[in-house]
């Protein structure tokens, strides 16, 4: 009797266990990738879906950029040592463009990605 | 928004005669006593020595020495003309301004050096020798300013002249379109000792306000900065960067943009793409110029700064005016 209370009680305690697991996965945002260098984005062209919140985790490859959008609240300073990332959750759909915004050489005026909401 | 003179033939680009015949006409009158007027005016005299007064100036943007492309392959031709317009005023400015870019950065050692030089020689020929500058990302923002700074001194400062506040802020050099903590520190402590109603000019590169934040036209902390100068009842904001001519207010400013001297950008919101006007070699100077600005009595005899758009044109055949000028209501000083 004692021995089946601790076995459903262990099994209750994993069940627990697997469920706050399984919704940490639930809300832990889907992870973009995002590589900078002069005068690109890559990928530079991405698609989010709107109320889906996104983690953009944007690594600068050659030196310092900087990752911009307004709108979608993006404002990332980027340095070559370690990635910086952002969490965001668009609430409208549309085409968005974001731009490296920290001046880095003659084709700076270029380097911009675009991020469609849907 | 052009209301030319006179749209009779230009010249031929090939020769490029350029000749000046501005006709620009000031009307310099501050209105006498009055307060808080007089207040200023009085304030100005017992701090400085000198008091509010009726002046010109000239700010000029954005000339991008060394910049070669399609969309201007006459270099510093539209530069060099704007420099004979302001010599061909009469009366001389007395001040000019310029905000930014005067140059177009190179990263091949030693050739920035040589457009900086060339910028001061052809800025040289200046008869009115009160020049102020600040820089553009061009000039400053691969190296933190350090080139700019042997050429030109310090990216943000101040002075006064007759009784009109300038401040020089520095939005480029740190890379990003910041102003930046530090500097926006100094500039609560510069402004602390000037009256509210102290006429005050603000000259800058890239705009204060989010003009269009995907072509890059904004400053990220210029909220900051207008928040800053909002007791201040009388601030006009001078920029450049956007290669447009462009009137905005703010809350508690208004901000001017004038023209650049090497080519234009569309109109942001008719346009989705952040690409230069095409070159038109008929007309080399379309769409680029300067602003004249001068004191005059605005609405209620306030002194007022009445700030004038200004578009370079070649000379025409019937060697009446190089200017063709649009006059714009003053903004309230
Ligand atoms: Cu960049």
């Amino acid at each position: 009797m004692k021995r089946s209370i601790t076995i459903a009680l262990s099994l209750l305690i994993i069940g627990i266990t697997a469920a706050i697991r399984l919704k940490a996965q639930e809300s832990q945002p889907q992870v973009v990738s995002i590589s900078a260098k002069r005068f690109e984005f890559t990928p530079n062209q991405i698609t989010l879906k709107r109320g889906e919140p996104v983690t953009l985790r944007v690594s600068a490859q050659d030196r310092d950029h900087g990752f911009y959008q307004k709108d979608l609240e993006i404002e990332l300073d980027l340095t070559p040592d370690h990635p910086s990332e952002v969490t965001i959750t668009p609430e409208k759909a549309g085409r968005f463009v974001a731009i490296c915004d920290h001046f880095c050489g003659s084709g700076h005026g270029n380097m911009k990605m675009v991020i469609n909401v849907e | 928004m052009d209301r030319p003179l006179d749209r009779r033939k230009f010249l031929k680009v090939s020769g490029m005669s350029l000749g000046v015949g501005a006709l620009i006409s000031f009307a310099p009158a501050l209105a006498a006593g009055g307060t808080p007027v007089a207040r200023v005016r009085n304030w100005f005299r017992r701090q400085n020595g000198e008091e509010v007064s009726p002046f010109n100036l000239v700010q000029l943007s954005d000339a991008h020495v060394g910049f070669q492309g399609p969309s201007n392959p006459t270099g510093t031709k539209a530069f060099e003309r704007a420099i004979e317009v302001i010599n061909g005023l009469n009366p001389q400015p007395e001040l000019i301004l310029f905000t930014g870019d005067l140059t177009h950065e190179s990263e091949t050692p030693g050739e920035h050096e040589k457009r900086m030089q060339l910028f001061k020689d052809i800025t040289g020929r200046l008869k009115s020798k009160k020049v102020m500058y600040v820089p553009g990302e061009h000039d400053a923002a691969l190296d933190g300013g350090a080139l700019y700074r042997q050429f030109f001194g310090e990216t943000h400062y101040s002075f006064d002249h007759r009784g009109v506040h300038f401040i020089a802020l520095d939005n480029v050099s740190s890379g990003k379109p910041a102003v930046g903590a530090a500097q926006i520190e100094w500039l609560k402590r510069d402004i602390a000792r000037y009256p509210h109603t102290a006429p005050i000019v603000v000259f800058t590169h890239r705009p204060l306000f989010d003009l269009r934040p995907d072509w890059e036209w904004f400053t990220r902390d210029g909220d900051e900065v207008l928040n800053v100068l909002s007791p201040h009842e009388n601030v006009t904001v001078l920029y450049g960067h956007i290669h447009r001519h462009d009137v905005h207010e703010t809350e508690h400013a208004t901000h001017y943009a004038s023209r650049s001297l090497i080519f234009a950008f569309p109109d942001p919101t008719t346009v989705s793409d952040k690409k230069p006007v095409a070159f038109d070699k008929e007309k080399p100077f379309k769409n680029l110029g300067l602003q004249l600005l001068a004191e005059r009595s605005g609405p209620n005899q306030r002194p007022a700064l009445g700030v004038d758009d200004v578009e370079l044109t070649l000379r025409e055949y019937a060697g009446t005016d190089g200017v063709q000028q649009i006059s714009r209501p003053g903004a309230s000083l």
